[in-house]
């Protein structure tokens, strides 16, 4: 009894100096991510008097910030589509190619994933804003007649630039559920290029495709600053929304940012939820 | 061979359409005049003699540097002893470490900006518009990233093996850990330390929205100069595109040979 009582001693102290090392991280995670997540819930619920769902009306109600939505979505929707078409025919040709091209262009799409945020808006404003270097070239072409960087479609063609790099990282590998012999077998059998894609290589990729998209969509759904630097935060988009309701000078009403919040990160789950809905569904699960 | 040229002109067409802001951003950076023409028209080197001579630009580059280092610093000190300890002594809690971490990484930093711009602006921790609150964000930032890397580093060795060998010649654990077990994983640490300390470079919403003008980080500046040269602009963005390159160029190459 007395013996079990002394060594039980060290390995329970033992024991709680381990758990010791984890307090300052999971302090840290508590203090600065997981109370401002319950800061947010909790005041999106809170109306003027006592708990209501009032914000979530006003959201839903306004037009302008179901605009807001829509653009978000919409902006999201196309790039992340876009950026997965671009890098699904990039990736497949990227392993068809020779090593030293192929770890050229890898090295490279690692580089300009760093140019995103305001650097990357501003390096578009420069190259093709309203006084762009290649702007006023494309015009005397004819070219760019219609284009305007600051709209919704400028919007969709530096979220696709953003994303490409991302789609690329995460595409890239997945590729390798495809055993080049089954191309051959297929065509062996008589399959053409467009069958084998259509009946073997895209069943087969379907879930690394749908969870790249997932993660593109939430990605640009999330994302803030190069829509605020390109547009000074005058585009409608979900996230200026939030930002300037906190943030702005005139109007600061933290509890509905904090509704707004929670509609997106709402939004964002019940992609990821459909997404695992899915992948339980798809091919690789049977 | 035919299909081998395709995927050829598909890589190259590929690398273009990513390359080609970057290169027309370098040039205009290092052009005198490019207006409607298809080449500049003279190069030089006055907006980056310009850009470094400009005092706003040190102090935002200095205090931009400061604080990455400061939260790098704070996330070594805190993850790799907690990193350590779980795959150690609680390998079990790995699984609700990966769900933790995943908290940071699932929430737009705007969501979370709002509540700690609520949270921290007064009350026992006013910290908001001070630096300090970027350290402990941007902890939260380089927490998910410097936490699956050290512990698929560290599944990849044999701690328990190692430690038991250094118990074998007397070494407590604190001692064991220093000795054996950092030094394996220095190579991993530092480049994630150096991939962090990239992305920390380009952050913007947290900076913008907590602090601002108050301590003006690099992307903040840039945000600032909005309407002014183009040129100015975008050598300072060729200035901080080519700090990251150099970062991630390390990044890699260190993650390289620890293969």
């Amino acid at each position: 009894m007395v013996a079990d009582a002394v060594s039980a001693r060290p390995r329970c102290l033992r024991y709680w100096r381990a758990m010791l090392l984890l307090v300052p991280m999971l302090a840290l995670l508590a203090l600065f991510c997981l109370a401002p997540m319950g800061w947010v819930l909790a005041h999106s619920v809170q109306g003027e008097h006592g708990l209501s769902l009032e914000h979530f009306w006003v959201i839903l109600g306004s037009p302008f910030y179901r605009q807001a939505f829509d653009n978000s979505l919409r902006i999201s929707l196309y790039s992340s589509v876009i950026a997965l078409l671009i890098t699904l025919f990039g990736a497949v040709s990227l392993r068809r190619v020779d090593g030293r091209l192929k770890n050229a262009v890898i090295a490279l799409t690692n580089m300009t994933s760093n140019l995103s945020g305001v650097p990357l808006a501003f390096a578009f404003i420069i190259l093709i804003g309203t006084n762009g270097a290649l702007t006023l070239l494309l015009r005397q072409w004819g070219w760019l007649q219609d284009f305007h960087l600051y709209s919704r479609n400028g919007l969709i063609l530096l979220y696709t630039y953003f994303q490409l790099p991302l789609g690329l990282l995460l595409l890239y590998p997945a590729l390798d559920a495809l055993d080049d012999h089954w191309q051959e077998a297929a065509a062996l059998l008589g399959a053409s290029h467009w069958a084998y894609w259509r009946h073997i290589a895209l069943p087969v990729l379907a879930p690394a495709l749908l969870g790249t998209f997932i993660l593109l969509l939430a990605n640009a759904m999330g994302a803030y600053a190069t829509a605020f630097a390109l547009t000074s935060g005058n585009f409608n988009l979900v996230t200026v929304r939030i930002a300037s309701l906190v943030s702005g000078n005139i109007d600061l009403e933290p509890n509905l940012a904090a509704a707004l919040s929670v509609l997106l990160v709402a939004l964002l789950a019940l992609v990821a939820a459909v997404n695992q809905w899915l992948l339980k569904r798809s091919y690789h699960a049977r | 061979m035919r299909a081998d040229r395709f995927h050829r002109c598909v890589v190259v067409l590929l690398s273009l359409l990513l390359t080609v802001p970057i290169m027309a951003t370098l040039l205009y950076s290092l052009s005198q005049r490019w207006e409607a023409t298809i080449l500049p028209e003279g190069l030089t080197l006055a907006w980056y003699g310009q850009l470094w001579h400009d005092e706003r630009f040190q102090a935002a580059f200095s205090h931009s540097l400061l604080i990455c280092a400061g939260s790098l610093l704070l996330s070594t000190l805190i993850i790799v002893p907690a990193a350590f300890v779980v795959c150690y002594r609680f390998p079990r809690l790995d699984r609700w470490m990966n769900v933790l971490i995943l908290i940071p990484f699932s929430m737009p930093p705007v969501v979370a900006s709002v509540g700690l711009l609520e949270l921290f602006a007064a009350g026992p921790l006013p910290l908001v518009g001070t630096p300090w609150i970027l350290l402990g964000s941007y902890f939260t930032i380089v927490l998910p990233f410097m936490y699956r890397a050290l512990a698929d580093n560290l599944r990849a060795l044999d701690i328990v093996g190692l430690m038991d060998a250094a118990y074998l010649l007397g070494a407590s654990t604190p001692r064991a850990f220093l000795l054996v077990i950092l030094p394996n994983l220095r190579k991993g640490l530092m480049a994630s330390l150096f991939l962090s300390f990239s992305f920390l470079l380009g952050e913007f919403v947290f900076a913008n929205m907590l602090v601002g003008a108050r301590y003006e980080t690099l992307q903040v500046y840039l945000y600032s100069l909005n309407a002014g040269s183009g040129h100015f602009t975008s050598a300072l963005v060729m200035s901080y595109f080519l700090f990251t390159l150099v970062l991630t160029w390390l990044a890699t190459r260190l993650s390289r040979s620890n293969k």
